[in-house]
């Protein structure tokens, strides 16, 4: 359970003061699939880095299952990372030198998890996301939308209850977009909370429901099936 | 993480960017290579001019008349010095017991001629002990014969160059009459050729008894004695000992030297490790140098990583896992390019070997330790500073560092 309540985060850049949460309230359910919309500079990625515990707000609070995030110290914020959240990013963030393996192994290699234990779930995590013949390709081997395969097995590998995706299909071709989303819908089926921060109505079309922010709070909330497709011709 | 995977993980890291890692092992190897030559050859110096004078002989101490100190002018006494003479050589050996032996000497140039050669050499006047002393062999003959001290003779010992230059055609040096001076002496032996040794040359010399150059010279006064001491433990010992007795016998002034082997080489040795001083200073800035393009390598590794530490923030390693990664990385650089240098220092010091057998070219212990110590230090310092910043950094930011 996701817990956010007039969460503001501001920060100083020069002389500005920026708000980048203004006053933010959201409760977001175990096994919800909710979508975070907005024009840029809106703080949708603001606030799935405070979601992410990334980020610490400067006021209000953020209760994850009970815990009070903000009083947390760094350390276990990188717990709660560590065993609690995945991420998927835009630009996949995989780590050039490593084989796909390599790269979805890192959660396990830096959690502690012993070595036979760490291959068998890597094995599983790349079957779950179709990769199976292509674990010791490296990043540059890998096309986008199998390299976004990769992020999403390393995001999962841990077994996390929160998948959190910045713009997850923003840099995929329409085909490997929808592949990603169809298995994005389908961990979520099986119970993992998932946040999206996206531009496009489609992906956003997909989810439970719908938060769209405005200069740093919540403007409107609607159903993802309320919408609108945009259709391409 | 256990130190296996982390030491793994470092090493996976270096060999995947192999450009930068053969960089900056190149660098490194380099530095500490230059240090442990440069030491090798300043070491080998130093024991090559040990070694000869250590051939000069053993437990050798040397006297000469006169002092080699600045003295003022005292009331009573009048400053010049006494001979050093044969009753002086008589009077130690018979009271100094840790005195073995003592070779007067008496040094001169004279004409050595025979027949219708001549040659100008330093005329060496001794006695039998010299060689012993000195650590000579004989060529042919022998040397001058044992004896009482006092007793003159006509006879010779040739070095192994006046020899041959001398007897040119072909002759027999040993029996032959030759003339030193006005003198007539018969040629009783030839030195064996040694090369130029500390100041004597005992391949171009003429050896007679000492009394035979005494009157030839018409000369009372030793050049020098020196005193073979039975025991090297025995050496300081001698020294005072001979010292009070000389004192004793020239009215209480002491009017000579007494320079003992240890001392002569001891100061060499000083000389010789200022000398090496300044190749470790040499060799210190090249191996900065080489700190410098480690920092470098670390700081731009660091840089281009910074995304990969966001990255690695994000799924939830720890700081200090991140900079135990780095620094596993530098510590690993910096051995291999520690050991790599040592191992290129090493060569070359043995190349210098092989090419000069007669140089003992050798990394010594300490340049080593001080050479991996360093490049470790500076890898390590250099390696984790960078890192250690970059761990600060919002993971966010860190990230959106392409």
């Amino acid at each position: 359970m996701i817990e956010l309540h007039d969460i503001r985060r501001t920060y100083v850049l020069g002389d500005e003061v920026v708000h980048a949460l203004d006053g933010a309230d959201e409760t977001i359910a175990d096994g919800e699939h909710v979508a975070i919309m907005g024009p840029s500079g809106s703080g949708k990625s603001t606030l799935l880095n405070m979601i992410g515990c990334l980020d610490r707000p400067t006021s209000g609070s953020y209760r994850l299952d009970g815990r009070e995030v903000g009083q947390l110290s760094d350390e276990e914020l990188t717990r709660i990372r560590r065993e609690q959240i995945g991420f998927v990013f835009q630009f996949f963030h995989l780590v050039p030198r490593l084989t796909a393996a390599g790269n979805v192994e890192l959660p396990l290699l830096f959690g502690g998890a012993p070595r036979g234990e760490r291959r068998r779930r890597v094995a599983e995590a790349l079957a779950a996301v179709g990769l199976s013949p292509r674990t010791e390709h490296r990043p540059d081997q890998l096309s986008g939308g199998e390299r976004q395969r990769v992020a999403i097995a390393r995001a999962t590998v841990t077994r996390p209850k929160i998948l959190l995706a910045d713009e997850p299909t923003g840099n995929l071709d329409s085909k490997s977009g929808t592949q990603i989303l169809e298995l994005l819908d389908r961990m979520n089926d099986e119970g993992l909370t998932l946040v999206v921060v996206t531009h496009d109505p489609n992906v956003a079309r997909r989810a439970d429901r719908v938060v769209l922010m405005v200069d740093g709070r919540i403007a409107r909330r609607m159903k993802g099936s309320e919408v609108p497709a945009i259709v391409v011709a | 993480m256990s130190v296996a995977d982390l030491v793994l993980f470092a090493l996976r890291s270096l060999l995947g960017h192999r450009l930068r890692t053969v960089l900056s092992l190149v660098g490194m190897s380099i530095g500490v290579g230059a240090v442990i030559l440069l030491t090798s050859l300043g070491e080998g110096a130093r024991r090559y001019v040990t070694d000869q004078f250590s051939s000069i002989g053993s437990n050798l101490v040397i006297v000469f008349p006169g002092r080699n100190e600045t003295t003022g002018f005292f009331p009573g006494s009048i400053g010049v010095p006494h001979d050093l003479t044969l009753e002086d050589v008589e009077a130690v050996l018979r009271s100094v017991r840790e005195v073995a032996r003592i070779a007067p000497v008496v040094v001169g140039q004279e004409t050595v001629s025979y027949r219708e050669r001549r040659r100008t050499v330093p005329v060496m006047g001794t006695t039998r002990d010299l060689m012993v002393v000195q650590e000579f062999g004989m060529a042919a003959g022998s040397f001058l014969p044992a004896g009482d001290l006092r007793r003159g003779a006509p006879l010779v010992v040739l070095g192994s160059e006046t020899a041959r230059e001398l007897f040119s055609g072909g002759e027999q040096p040993i029996g032959a009459a030759v003339r030193i001076g006005d003198r007539r002496a018969r040629v009783i032996g030839v030195i064996e050729p040694r090369g130029l040794q500390v100041g004597v040359d005992f391949d171009d010399i003429a050896v007679i008894p000492v009394v035979t150059a005494m009157q030839l010279f018409n000369r009372s006064s030793l050049f020098r004695m020196i005193l073979q001491i039975r025991s090297h433990a025995d050496l300081e010992t001698a020294r005072r000992n001979v010292r009070q007795v000389l004192i004793e016998r020239h009215d209480g002034e002491q009017d000579f030297t007494i320079l003992t082997q240890d001392a002569v080489v001891d100061t060499l040795g000083t000389i010789l490790g200022v000398l090496t001083l300044a190749l470790v200073a040499i060799a210190a800035i090249s191996l900065s140098v080489a700190g410098i393009g480690i920092m470098n390598v670390m700081l731009v590794s660091v840089s281009e990583r910074t995304s990969e530490i966001g990255l690695l923030r994000a799924i939830g390693a720890r700081r200090r896992q991140i900079l135990a990664v780095f620094l596993a990385e530098a510590a690993l650089l910096s051995t291999a390019g520690g050991v790599l240098g040592v191992v290129l220092g090493a060569s070359g010091a043995l190349a210098v070997v092989v090419l000069y057998p007669e140089f003992p070219a050798q990394p010594p212990w300490w340049a080593v330790v001080a050479a991996i110590a360093v490049a470790l230090g500076f890898g390590l310092l250099f390696g984790t500073l960078p890192a250690r910043r970059a761990t600060t950094l919002d993971p966010i930011e860190a990230l959106k560092k392409a």
